[in-house]
């Protein structure tokens, strides 16, 4: 809240509550709030890409919704908390939350997935609605129900200064960087490589790629372990930052749903643009709603009115894109 | 008589004879699961509208089931404090009257139900399940920070409200109450399935072309299909309310969305009775496999996969065969 306590001052009797320059202080110190809060709008935006990717390039290439994609993430979690604890190790914990999101993730498609592709969305929400019980209860019987905690290397654990004077921690520009290169990586992979030019034509024509001699369902097994892997990941990741534990995909999984919808569901451009933008929309409105507020309402009625709107703010926004371009930013048509 | 006509008859003879035996047993919980099949059944009902007849997947349904129970709380509470709920321009306070509250639900949600509906339909496919299920993270995310009516601790309600001439504390006349709202909605969706409204709008999910070619408006269908299902979908939340006496921002969860689509699958989707089936099944399996083992969602999980997966016409439709209701 000092926050909005210094805006009010500020808009209220501007001089009048405190000599200039320390008001002059205030802002710039409310600058370098704002630079880190968008920092961290930025890494969520990030975080958020990863999850998005895969399920995009899931619903591009198959056609599939996959509510499941949530577990995937928790997998990877557990899987690095798991590791992390046994061998101290932060890398091999990543390794093993790629390993293991997608080794369930083709697990999942060979038993499961695949039986989906040519049925209807609400099979398809349903069963995947399912695996998510399967994948959360079983987890909470192996795991137990109290969180596990990952803890970040001690080199990368502290404070970095920024240019501006911004003190922001090492792991989280990390963060940003492990995404932006995954984010290059996957540019690359779909634009560069044989394997991209068949997942393209797979969003363009299954049929007369695979009358061209491509194995289209172990293109399948691949992009959906590809997605798997990549969420793993971003669970690891996030991990380290907040708790592990059971049901805590399920709240990224519909942001990230979210943030495929805004873009335009089989677009990776547009998931890209998406996340950044529900990253940053997200962050943001929930430190500048309520200082807004605070310039017309009392604080306390600021603060509630504030956080209210904020955490409803990205779910406007989604409304807002799909009433005026009903396949989304990058979308296709339908 | 056809199959399906004998297993709803025995469905609902099932609903009506286990809580009346458990009256005369004095067996005072078992009428109170009953109750809560009875309740989510009429949920599921309201949905079985927009879902089975118009094909329209809402994974927003919690909306309409939360609006209903928190119309209940809102008034309930106002009433339990004395406190008017609206001084200016005119005065409006609480109620603890059942009728009222159920009126309020139905008209709240039907206006929610209208709003959204007229701004999801615009969308269709994937892109429809997706904006309802952010509107209704919207509601969710609004009643976990607004702090007035409780917030995220919900909203307790000391004594059930009243409808006049019954004990509404005795769980039986309670029952009651739930069983012929549960009967009148059952009726009112077999009169619109048949309807010269519920036929078109089964054309327009059938083929929407032909329907647009005739010259029907399939929007305005949909819309009026979602409206209803939201309407019936908001009694069921007040009901619901009034049975645990307690609402809480869980009611607009996107789970209980699931659960509500749950209930139509596993009965049968499209069909009369499935929601009832459905939420019976789901009770008895909370009930039975809930008290065996605590993780007990993980064989609701692999029963709900085998259904999609291999029974898709649900458990009414595996009992009574494929054949589509024509009568």
């Amino acid at each position: 809240m000092p926050m909005s306590m210094s805006a009010r001052c500020s808009t209220d009797r501007p001089g009048g509550c405190k000599p200039p320059g320390q008001l002059g202080r205030r802002f710039l110190m409310s600058l370098v709030l704002l630079m880190e809060q968008a920092l961290n709008g930025l890494q969520f935006g990030i975080m958020l890409f990863l999850m998005a990717a895969g399920l995009t390039l899931i619903f591009g290439v198959m056609g599939l919704i996959n509510l499941a994609h949530g577990s995937l993430y928790m997998v990877g979690a557990f899987a690095a908390a798991a590791v992390a604890g046994w061998s101290g190790s932060f890398l091999l914990a990543l390794v093993a939350s790629l390993a293991a999101a997608a080794l369930a993730g083709t697990l999942i498609e060979l038993l499961v997935i695949r039986r989906l592709y040519d049925r209807g969305h609400l099979d398809q929400v349903l069963a995947t609605f399912a695996l998510i019980l399967i994948f959360s209860e079983s987890t909470r019987w192996v795991f137990g129900s109290f969180p596990l905690y990952l803890q970040v290397p001690a080199a990368l654990a502290g404070p970095i200064t920024l240019p501006g004077g911004i003190q922001y921690p090492v792991y989280r520009l990390l963060i940003i960087a492990v995404g932006l290169a995954v984010a290059a990586g996957l540019f690359l992979l779909i634009s560069r490589t044989r394997i991209g030019i068949r997942i393209r034509a797979g969003e363009n024509d299954r049929e007369m790629i695979a009358a061209l001699g491509v194995d289209i369902s172990r293109l399948y097994t691949l992009v959906f372990a590809l997605g798997a892997a990549l969420a793993g990941l971003a669970g690891a990741l996030v991990g380290a930052i907040q708790s592990v534990q059971v049901g805590m995909g399920e709240p990224v999984l519909i942001l990230a749903l979210v943030v495929i919808v805004i873009g335009g569901i089989g677009s990776i451009k547009g998931a890209l643009v998406g996340a950044l933008l529900v990253g940053l929309t997200d962050t943001l409105g929930g430190f500048l709603l309520p200082v807004l507020f605070g310039a017309f309402l009392e604080p306390s009625a600021a603060a509630s009115v504030g956080s209210a709107l904020a955490s409803m703010l990205i779910y406007i926004l989604m409304a807002g894109v799909l009433i005026f371009r009903p396949t989304g930013l990058y979308g296709a048509g339908t | 008589m056809r199959r399906e006509t004998l297993l709803n008859a025995v469905i609902m003879g099932a609903l009506l004879l286990v809580p009346l035996w458990a009256w005369v047993a004095d067996e005072p919980f078992t009428i109170t699961l009953a109750t809560r099949v009875a309740i989510l059944s009429l949920a599921g009902v309201g949905l079985n509208i927009a879902l089975g007849l118009g094909g329209l997947v809402s994974l927003g349904h919690a909306i309409f089931f939360g609006i209903g129970g928190y119309a209940m709380g809102i008034l309930a509470s106002h009433a339990q404090d004395y406190s008017p709920l609206l001084e200016s321009p005119f005065l409006i306070e609480g109620t603890k009257s059942m009728p009222v509250i159920w009126l309020v639900a139905i008209v709240t949600s039907a206006l929610a139900a209208l709003v959204i509906g007229a701004l999801s339909l615009r969308t269709s496919g994937v892109y429809f399940i997706m904006i309802t299920l952010a509107f209704g993270q919207m509601f969710f995310f609004f009643t976990i920070s607004w702090p007035a009516y409780g917030g995220e601790d919900g909203l307790s309600i000391y004594v059930r409200n009243g409808f006049p001439g019954l004990n509404t504390l005795d769980p039986i006349q309670f029952f009651a109450i739930c069983f012929v709202l549960l009967s009148l909605a059952l009726f009112a969706s077999s009169r619109i399935s048949r309807s010269p409204f519920g036929l078109a709008l089964t054309a327009a999910r059938q083929s929407e072309t032909r329907v647009l070619t005739v010259g029907i408006d399939s929007f305005r269908l949909r819309l009026v299909a979602f409206t209803i299902s939201g309407a019936i979908t908001g009694l069921a939340g007040a009901l619901f309310a009034d049975l645990n006496r307690f609402v809480s921002p869980t009611m607009f969860s996107w789970q209980t969305s699931g659960e509500i689509i749950i209930f139509v699958i596993l009965g049968g989707v499209g069909r009369l009775f499935g929601p009832v089936a459905g939420a019976a099944l789901f009770i008895l399996l909370e009930h039975f496999l809930g008290g065996l083992s605590e993780f007990w969602q993980i064989y609701l999980g692999f029963l709900l996969l085998a259904v999609v997966l291999f029974a898709r016409g649900g458990l009414i439709g595996t009992l009574a065969g494929r054949e589509v209701a024509h009568d």
